[in-house]
């Protein structure tokens, strides 16, 4: 990697080139593949398991190794990683709104859920039935939207 | 921005003349225009999760995606593996590209692009595919066959955001397959020797990259989580 913020040498009549060579590409897509072998093989393992915080803690693990599939991408193969400190924070730090974006709404959805099942009888009894077979073409349930 | 701070690095960036970035307008933005895509694509998916967080019960996607095409039998979440690995070789051979291009290389570019083509083509054809077979299920907007986990009568809503957000998704792999394509076709016609650089197929290189990794967040929350 020959960038830095303090260290970039004469230019030339375009624009610096970032990122590095081959055996990183190829490194980064190895980590890749075994993250997202990773995730395959824990989603499939939550078919076979039913006790809820095992799978809540599984699903954890997984969204962390997204998040980490994704620091990957973005670092190297769009190449934020060898930019220029400032440029990053530019981009990353907007998108930390994500945090509370994502916090805030299931909070809401949590929320919607209690006030549905506290105040909503009808609400209740309707989800808790036993599903009908269904004629591939017929309507099997007259939701529309949240309800 | 303070010009009191050692005029080394301020000034080498900011006082005129070049890109304070050190980089492209054109590529800045390129990333401003994905951050935007990002916030739609992240509006749609935390849609998706505060609905689910609201429902009391949801179809199990490992019983809902269990089929390959011209495989009988029960195979839990294969197809869609075979879609995200096509999906991450096709952002290693747009990798590829870029460097190529870097390296001057016009053959290179070209090889590493085809490949990239035939793996966004791929991508989609197997997306059709899945819809194809869900819709032979029963499942389309406004209708969903699957039953919950538990049992019980599950909501539309389930078909309704995975038609929509993958839809979506879809779109965004199609032009990105057109944009490959245009750039091929420039490549070809040694626009980018005319030019003395390939810092376009690094911005179609950018799009392509967010493509691949707005299918890592959608394949985990519809198909994983």
């Amino acid at each position: 990697m020959e960038h830095t913020t303090t260290g970039v040498v004469a230019h030339e009549h375009h624009e610096h080139i970032v990122g590095g060579g081959r055996k990183e590409i190829y490194r980064v897509t190895i980590i890749l593949s075994v993250l997202t072998i990773i995730e395959l093989a824990l989603g499939f393992s939550m078919y076979y398991i039913t006790a809820t915080l095992t799978l809540h803690i599984i699903k954890g693990i997984i969204l962390i190794l997204m998040l980490a599939k994704a620091f990957y991408i973005v670092g190297y193969f769009m190449h934020l990683r060898h930019e220029l400190r400032n440029m990053i924070m530019t981009v990353v730090v907007p998108l930390l709104l994500f945090v509370w974006f994502i916090i805030a709404f299931l909070a809401d959805g949590d929320s919607f859920n209690n006030l549905k099942n506290r105040y909503d009888f009808y609400y209740k009894e309707h989800m808790s039935q036993p599903m009908k077979k269904q004629e591939p073409k017929e309507e099997p349930t007259k939701n529309k939207g949240l309800d | 921005m303070a010009t009191t701070t050692p005029a080394t690095t301020a000034t080498k960036y900011w006082s005129g003349g070049k890109s304070p970035f050190n980089v492209e307008y054109g590529k800045l933005m390129m990333w401003y225009f994905l951050m935007s895509d990002a916030f739609t694509f992240g509006a749609f998916l935390i849609s998706y999760g505060t609905t689910r967080f609201a429902t009391n019960g949801w179809p199990n996607p490992n019983h809902v995606f269990n089929s390959f095409p011209g495989i009988e039998g029960n195979l839990p979440l294969l197809f869609v593996s075979l879609m995200t690995f096509i999906l991450i070789l096709s952002s290693v051979t747009m990798v590829l590209a870029v460097h190529e291009g870097h390296n001057m290389n016009k053959k290179g570019v070209a090889k590493y692009l085809v490949l990239t083509i035939i793996g966004g083509l791929a991508f989609l054809s197997c997306q059709a595919l899945e819809w194809t077979h869900l819709y032979h299920e029963g499942a389309w907007w406004g209708r969903n066959p699957f039953p919950n986990a538990d049992g019980t009568t599950s909501t539309t809503n389930f078909s309704n955001f995975f038609f929509t957000i993958t839809g979506f998704h879809g779109f965004h792999v199609f032009s990105g397959v057109i944009i490959n394509i245009i750039m091929l076709i420039m490549t070809l016609k040694n626009k980018f020797e005319q030019r003395g650089h390939y810092l376009m197929i690094e911005k179609a290189g950018l799009y392509w990259h967010f493509v691949d990794l707005v299918w890592v967040f959608v394949f985990t929350c519809f198909y994983l989580v």
